[in-house]
């Protein structure tokens, strides 16, 4: 890369991930001077979801994006499987709104997305230079100035750090706290390649219909977090996504890529791959922290988005990151722009980023669901309640040699006091999400 | 030793670019440390092993640059860093 040390820029992002590109692409969109730095060889490239991206919440920030968008499927089908060591039992929604559009999510893979999404922001004009790593930032004064890229100084009003989940940038700048690993999960697939004729009879699926299913119990080893499987145009998304704590706290002990193939072995999971080619394994870890976990995200000439803020969310019924990206992304551009029109690039100046993502959907759900992460990481939740559900299944479906039990005995043997007093404690829990 | 090889096979499905250093590594004198066997549990790739005389190794060859040892054991242990530009995964799906 040339050096650019005379020019500078409007802004400059650190990663190309779904944050840095919904900043560009916006603050382009305006005629601002963006630079994307990008360490991968395309945008996407490093990038990993389970994975679904939600529309609805972001859908009106970028309305022209979406007609040509490479999504793969609309899901119109959800399912959660809870999974016993030898028995499951899978709840299954459809709805019409989930087959009506505009469709409320559709599953992606971001090494296609991605790479669109960034053609889209240069085509705006942003400039993206990829297989660049940033190794430091300029600080001078306490003000962020600028980036060191492979040698060369690179210097803007603004850094916008979306360099994800380990964020390096915004740990330069002051703003990240300790990370501890019980805020984070790690999530691990592999992509399997189907023909689209089976992939569609085996799970029920007209057109671009796609179907979402996810494990919880014996499928993550009794441990916090779980499996899941996304349809894609002529793939499966299949994959696991565990807490770090889960695995080098909790019994059993069991290596993170074994889960996996346990999980794959399962004869429900056969079934579904069977003939599939496996074409590419990819790990990735998901900041699940919260609110509670989140350090600043601004500072003098500095704004933190996407991942590298923490903006990802696991409420059980669904794990959500990517929207979060992109919004706040958008409402770091914003910012940017705002900032621009009053020329004030300090904390001051920038503070328009918080008061945005406060009135928007980012940051009140980060404040309805605070607890999410301690209420979830409850190991009764993914041990013994599966198998108690797989049980009393058993039991209301056996017909023995001899004569059936009555219905209502069979349920009560397994409700005990203390079962149910455990149930009503459980139930507290989840009344704070 | 048939699931080792397992995940051997998945890592050489993905596309590597080699980089010029090694991007992660024990810190000196770390290698005994009993904190960095969490590794060897919570990478999906599965590069951290034990030796014999009980330390800890990489190899970094196959990293999926996840940061999950960096998270499990922290910079005390670890010298962590992204590969350079242009090298290391590149994600054709993701």
């Amino acid at each position: 890369m040339e050096s650019q040390s005379n020019e500078k820029f409007d802004a400059i992002i650190v990663g190309g991930g779904l944050a840095g590109l919904a900043a560009a692409y916006t603050m382009a969109s305006t005629g601002l001077e963006v630079l994307v730095l990008e360490r991968g060889d395309y945008c996407g490239s490093k990038n990993v979801t389970g994975g679904r991206l939600y529309l609805n919440p972001i859908r009106e920030l970028f309305p022209d994006l979406w007609k040509k968008a490479p999504l793969e499927r609309y899901i119109a089908h959800e399912e959660v499987c809870i999974m016993g060591k030898e028995r499951s039992l899978t709840i299954r929604y459809d709805g019409s709104e989930l087959n009506q559009e505009p469709y409320q999510s559709y599953s992606i893979l971001r090494g296609k997305f991605d790479k669109w999404l960034a053609k889209q922001a240069e085509r705006k004009g942003a400039i993206l230079v990829t297989k660049s790593r940033v190794d430091d930032l300029i600080i001078e004064n306490g003000k962020v100035m600028g980036v060191m890229a492979g040698g060369d100084e690179l210097r803007a009003n603004v850094v916008i750090a979306c360099d994800g989940v380990l964020s390096f940038v915004a740990q330069r700048a002051g703003l990240r706290k300790p990370a501890q690993p019980k805020n984070f999960a790690v999530g691990f697939k592999e992509i399997i390649e189907l023909d689209r004729g089976v992939l569609e009879n085996r799970f029920n699926l007209e057109g671009d219909e796609g179907a979402a299913r996810l494990f919880m119990g014996d499928a993550s080893a009794g441990k916090f977090g779980g499996g899941f499987l996304y349809t894609n145009k002529e793939s499966i998304s299949l994959g696991i996504v565990v807490g770090i704590d889960a695995l080098t706290e909790e019994t059993p002990e069991i290596k993170a890529p074994e889960l996996l193939d346990k999980f794959k072995q399962r004869p429900e999971i056969l079934k579904l791959i069977k003939g599939g080619e496996t074409v590419e394994y990819s790990a990735h870890v998901i900041p699940e922290g919260g609110l509670k976990a989140m350090g600043k995200l601004y500072g003098d000439g500095i704004l933190v988005a996407g991942d590298a803020a923490g903006f990802s969310m696991n409420i059980g019924v669904t794990v959500r990151g990517m929207e979060y990206a992109m919004a706040s992304g958008y409402y770091a551009a914003q910012a940017v722009i705002e900032a621009k029109k009053q020329n004030d690039f300090t904390q001051t100046g920038l503070a328009t980023y918080e008061t945005l993502l406060k009135n928007s959907f980012v940051m009140q759900d980060f404040n309805s669901f605070k607890e999410s992460l301690e209420v979830l990481e409850y190991p009764r939740l993914f041990q013994h309640y599966p198998e108690l559900a797989g049980n009393i299944m058993k039991d209301l479906y056996e017909v023995p040699a001899g004569p059936k039990a009555k219905l209502f005995p069979t349920i009560k043997k397994y409700m005990s006091m203390r079962e149910m007093w455990s149930m009503v404690q459980l139930g507290r829990r989840m009344m704070k999400i | 030793m048939s699931e080792v090889m397992g995940l051997k096979a998945k890592l050489g499905l993905d596309v590597f670019k080699e980089d010029n250093e090694f991007h992660i590594k024990i810190k000196e004198g770390q290698a005994k440390d009993v904190r960095l066997k969490k590794a060897i549990l919570v990478c999906p790739a599965g590069l951290y092993s034990e030796t014999e005389n009980g330390e800890v190794v990489i190899s970094v060859d196959g990293c999926l640059e996840c940061g999950t040892c960096l998270l499990a054991c922290g910079t005390e242990l670890l010298e962590w860093q992204y590969p350079s530009g242009g090298s290391g995964v590149q994600f054709r799906f993701g």
